[in-house]
């Protein structure tokens, strides 16, 4: 009796919470539809705001901008962390594990520090602020996702097929291609994904690297809400979170992530 | 295989492993130990002023009561979120993962965390839109309630732990979720027929159980807030000034870089405390 009881109160509070996660969500882009410019209601509806969002240059220019620093970060963390993986996975060696050690930092040192040290040294050593500058950072804040994502597809992979190929006669490298990469692709299609979530969605590092006229997508959304923010801002923001939410439920269906294991 | 590689496996290893590496040492690492330099300079290295090495913004952090002040408001914080994110999340998560069956229990956990991988920044914007003066919470309460009411949230502290919990639950409902759905239901059979009540088996087996992923979740939650500036700048207003906006000022504002290094490298110490001390518990929850 009371487990049944506990067991309804525990779905109303994942109700509950549900809400609280998706409610000012659900808001921000229906006001972006609301016609006021000053969030007014009763509620009209109103495309008014998409309509100025395509023709506002300066949104435009740092969509473009922060998804091609994404598919930048993309290519080459996920080319240099599936390498790394595949490393980790095959040798045995002495610093191994602090080298699995040394992916840490990037995740669990705030951004604010990792950033402003990003700022001071690529300024002492020439690279300064800029595109480059955002997309060296954002290539270290994804590689360890990328590796430990390819690193979950790879275990599960078995070593005497690699064995199996050689036997048969195949060089290293094509045992690669023809038999390891194949089988961590899924692996490394979600750590892609989530490769591109981190940069495109990422806004500390982005803000102390990038040159305040080249600003990417978070940045300039960052100044525009401290300056008194516009129906515009949440028409591309309502744009920006149904990207992101897609791009995650597709990686999500690559791996283990979101599913039972 | 220990150990003992041939050199041509020596070589693939390092050609397959050095890139990653050296991006990470680059992009982190020499930047971490530049910051520990300069923020031992009396100026920017590099610049027209002479500068040489000195305690002095050590000193100014810890001579100057605002900065202790800040970073101990700042820790509060951290706690009290950290604490209304396991108080929340941790009944959650213990729904999801022993109550829910079947594919239910799999869209639902996705949809906990989907919000997890998307833009912070601008779910902290939503919340300014709903609490702000005359937004939509107020209007709705006002519909609802039979009397006026003004809460007044946007622009208090209440308004940044508001946002905070809500950019931070789905790490603590993660890592809760992946601790539980490790206990083997047949421990939580057997403590029900012994006798066990509800409440005993949460206290006796589940919490215990579960700690590790309790305390990883509080981790995940304390250590960026510690150093969150975005939250309290845009939710706070005028009360949201906390350690992070102090250092953010110092890089984008004031341009003091070396303080602003020596205020991070205090934060950093300050992170790192934290680590190591979850340490022990975070090893085990990997195990």
């Amino acid at each position: 009796m009371t487990l049944r009881l506990l067991g309804i109160l525990g779905r109303v509070w994942l109700a509950l919470i549900l809400v609280f996660l998706y409610a000012p969500i659900m808001v921000m882009a229906a006001m972006s539809f609301n016609a006021s410019p000053f969030y007014q209601l009763p509620f009209e509806f109103s495309t008014r705001w998409y309509a100025d969002l395509a023709r506002n240059d300066q949104i435009i220019d740092a969509s473009i901008r922060s998804i091609l620093i994404a598919g930048a970060t993309t290519v080459i963390a996920t080319a240099l962390g599936t390498a790394a993986s595949v490393a980790l996975f095959r040798y045995q060696f002495r610093g191994k594990q602090l080298l699995q050690a040394l992916l840490f930092p990037p995740i669990a040192i705030p951004w604010l520090i990792t950033g402003t040290a990003m700022l001071i040294f690529f300024f002492s050593i020439g690279i300064g602020r800029g595109t480059p500058a955002v997309i060296i950072g954002h290539v270290a804040l994804a590689l360890p996702y990328v590796i430990v994502t390819v690193s979950a597809r790879m275990s599960s992979f078995d070593p005497t097929l690699e064995e199996a190929a050689r036997a048969l006669g195949a060089g290293s490298w094509t045992v690669l291609r023809r038999v390891t990469l194949p089988w961590i692709l899924p692996g490394i299609i979600a750590g892609a994904l989530f490769a591109f979530a981190v940069s495109f969605d990422q806004f500390v590092v982005s803000y102390f690297l990038s040159e305040p006229g080249d600003s990417t997508l978070p940045v300039l959304i960052y100044t525009a809400i401290r300056k008194g923010f516009t129906p515009e801002i949440n028409a591309i923001s309502t744009i920006i979170i149904a990207i992101s939410m897609a791009l995650v439920l597709i990686a999500a269906r690559y791996s283990r992530f979101g599913g039972e294991n | 295989m220990s150990g003992t590689l041939t050199r041509g496996e020596r070589r693939r290893l390092a050609t397959l492993l050095s890139p990653a590496y050296l991006w990470l040492t680059v992009a982190i690492f020499l930047p971490l130990s530049a910051m520990l330099f300069f923020s031992f300079a009396s100026e920017m290295p590099g610049g027209d002023t002479a500068w040489q090495l000195t305690l002095d913004n050590y000193r100014e952090v810890f001579a100057s009561p605002t900065y202790l002040i800040l970073l101990r408001k700042s820790l509060i914080l951290a706690s009290t979120v950290t604490l209304i994110c396991l108080a929340v999340g941790f009944p959650c998560a213990l729904v999801l993962a022993k109550s829910i069956r079947g594919r239910s229990r799999e869209a639902l956990f996705l949809l906990v965390i989907l919000p997890f991988w998307s833009n912070s920044l601008v779910r902290i914007f939503s919340w300014a839109i709903v609490l702000r003066g005359n937004g939509v919470l107020e209007l709705g309460l006002e519909a609802v309630l039979p009397f006026d009411i003004r809460l007044n949230l946007m622009f208090t502290t209440g308004a940044v732990i508001i946002g905070l919990v809500h950019s931070y639950l789905p790490y603590v409902i993660l890592t809760s979720y992946l601790a539980l759905q490790a206990i083997d239901d047949k421990l939580i059979d057997a403590a029900r027929s012994m006798g066990a009540s509800p409440l005993t088996i949460l206290r006796r087996l589940l919490i215990p159980l579960s700690a590790s992923g309790l305390i990883a979740g509080a981790v995940l939650v304390f250590v960026p807030i510690v150093g969150s500036f975005m939250e309290p700048r845009i939710l706070g207003g005028r009360v949201g000034t906390y350690y992070g906006t102090v250092i953010e000022d110092q890089f984008v504002a004031v341009y003091n870089w070396p303080l602003g290094a020596a205020l991070s490298f205090v934060l950093l110490a300050v992170v790192l405390v934290i680590l190591g001390l979850a340490a022990p518990a975070l090893r085990r929850g990997a195990a």
